[in-house]
C-alpha cells in the first residue's frame, strides 16, 4: 500500500495523532458536546446535539471508509465482543457517563474548554483504567469470554453484502434526522 | 472565513460531518480508528511503572496497551489544545468548577462536584476498558465500521446513561 511507510514512521504517527487530537477537539467544542449541559441535555433526552453530531460522524465516516476499502486505501478494525465485555463494559461506561457529564474525548475537550471537573474526571478515567487492568487477568479468563457474539460485523451477522448494510444504515440515519427535525429537536 | 473560526458553536450536523472526514484520514494515513480510551490505560501504565517499578510491563494488559507517549496519547492531548484553541477564538473559554445544571441541582459547592465527577471517571476508565472502546471509539470508529460489538456498545452506553441520568435528574421525557 502506498501508505505503508507514512504508517510505520512512529515520529509521524506521532505529530499525525497531535494534529488529529487537535481538529478532533476544535470540531467536539464548536459542536458544543463538551458542555455537560448539552451531554446530560442528550442523556434526558431533551437536546438531541451529541445524537446529531455523532450520527453524522457515522454517515459520512462509513461512506467514505467503505469507499476507501474497496479501492484497497483502507482496512477494517474491527474486534469479536461479547455479552461478558461489551454490554456489561457497556453499561457501567454509561453510568459513568451520567455521573460525570462527559465522555473520554469530551472530558479532554472540556478541559480544554475551562471545565475543571472534566480535569477531575480524567483522573478518575486513568484510575478506572488502571483498575481494569488490575483485574484484566481475571476477567479474560472468565466473564469476558462469557456469550461472544455470533459474528465480527453486522453484515456477517445478517448475511447481507457490506454495501448494502451501508447503503441501509445511510437511510436509517436519515430517517432518524428527519424524525428528529419533525419532533422539533 | 475569519468569522467561522470565531463562532461561538456549528451546526451539530456540520461537526459530525467534520467528524466523519477526520476518520477518513485517520484511516488512510494511520491505519487505525480514532478512540480516545485507550490513552486513560496507558497513562494508568506510566503511573503503575512509576509506582510500582517495572511492574507495568509485565502486566498482560499493559504487554497489549504499551504505555507510551504514541498516536494514541498525542490524540488526547490535542484535543486538550484543539478545544482549547476553539474556545479562545470564540471567546467562550471560561475557567468553571461546577456546570450550571448540576449547580441547580446540587448546589455550587466545587467539592461534591469533584467526588461526583471522580467517581464518573473511575466508572468511565473502568468501563471503555471492559467494553473495549469509547463514545469515540465505539460509538463512532467502530459504528462505522459495522462492526457488531460496537454497535451493542453504543446502544448499552446510552441505555445506561439515559438510565443513571433519569435516577439523578428525574426521567424528564415522561
Amino acid at each position: 500500500m502506498a501508505f505503508e511507510k507514512l504508517r510505520s514512521n512512529e515520529r509521524a504517527q506521532v505529530v499525525l495523532g497531535l494534529m488529529t487530537g487537535i481538529v478532533f477537539g476544535f470540531l467536539l467544542q464548536k459542536g458544543r458536546v463538551t458542555e455537560y449541559g448539552v451531554i446530560l441535555g442528550q442523556l434526558l433526552l431533551t437536546d438531541f446535539t451529541v445524537v446529531k453530531v455523532m450520527l453524522t460522524a457515522v454517515l459520512v465516516g462509513m461512506i467514505g471508509v467503505y469507499a476507501m476499502k474497496s479501492a484497497g486505501l483502507a482496512r477494517l478494525h474491527c474486534r469479536m465482543g461479547s455479552v461478558g465485555a461489551t454490554v456489561i463494559g457497556g453499561f457501567i461506561f454509561g453510568a459513568g457517563f451520567a455521573v460525570l457529564g462527559y465522555c473520554p474525548g469530551t472530558a479532554a475537550g472540556a478541559v480544554g474548554s475551562g471545565a475543571l471537573d472534566a480535569l477531575v474526571g480524567m483522573i478518575g478515567m486513568v484510575a478506572g483504567a488502571g483498575i481494569f487492568a488490575r483485574l484484566y487477568p481475571r476477567l479474560d479468563r472468565s466473564l469476558l469470554k462469557r456469550g461472544t457474539f455470533p459474528a465480527e460485523t453486522v453484515p456477517e451477522l445478517i448475511r447481507l453484502p457490506p454495501g448494502i448494510v451501508v447503503v441501509a444504515v445511510a437511510i436509517l440515519i436519515l430517517v432518524v434526522f428527519a424524525l428528529l427535525a419533525a419532533l422539533g429537536f | 472565513m475569519i468569522e467561522w473560526f470565531t463562532m461561538a458553536s456549528w451546526s451539530p450536523y456540520l461537526v459530525g460531518a467534520g467528524i466523519g472526514v477526520l476518520i477518513w484520514t485517520t484511516f488512510l494515513l494511520s491505519d487505525r480508528p480514532l478512540g480516545c480510551s485507550t490513552a486513560y490505560a496507558k497513562t494508568a501504565g506510566m503511573v503503575e511503572s512509576a509506582v510500582s517499578r517495572g511492574n507495568a510491563e509485565k502486566m498482560p494488559y499493559y504487554r497489549q496497551f504499551r504505555p507510551a507517549m504514541d498516536w494514541q496519547w498525542m490524540l488526547i492531548i490535542g484535543v486538550v489544545i484543539g478545544a482549547f484553541l476553539s474556545a479562545t477564538l470564540s471567546g467562550t473559554f471560561t475557567v468553571l468548577a461546577v456546570p450550571p445544571l448540576f449547580a441547580e441541582a446540587f448546589g455550587t459547592g466545587w467539592a461534591f462536584r469533584f467526588a461526583v465527577a471522580l467517581l464518573g471517571g473511575i466508572l468511565l476508565g473502568l468501563g471503555a476498558r471492559w467494553a473495549g472502546g469509547c463514545t469515540s471509539g465505539h460509538g463512532i470508529s467502530g459504528t462505522l465500521q459495522l462492526s457488531l460489538a460496537s454497535w451493542v456498545a453504543a446502544a448499552c452506553f446510552f441505555a445506561g446513561g439515559i438510565l443513571v441520568a433519569g435516577l439523578i435528574y428525574g426521567f424528564q421525557f415522561i
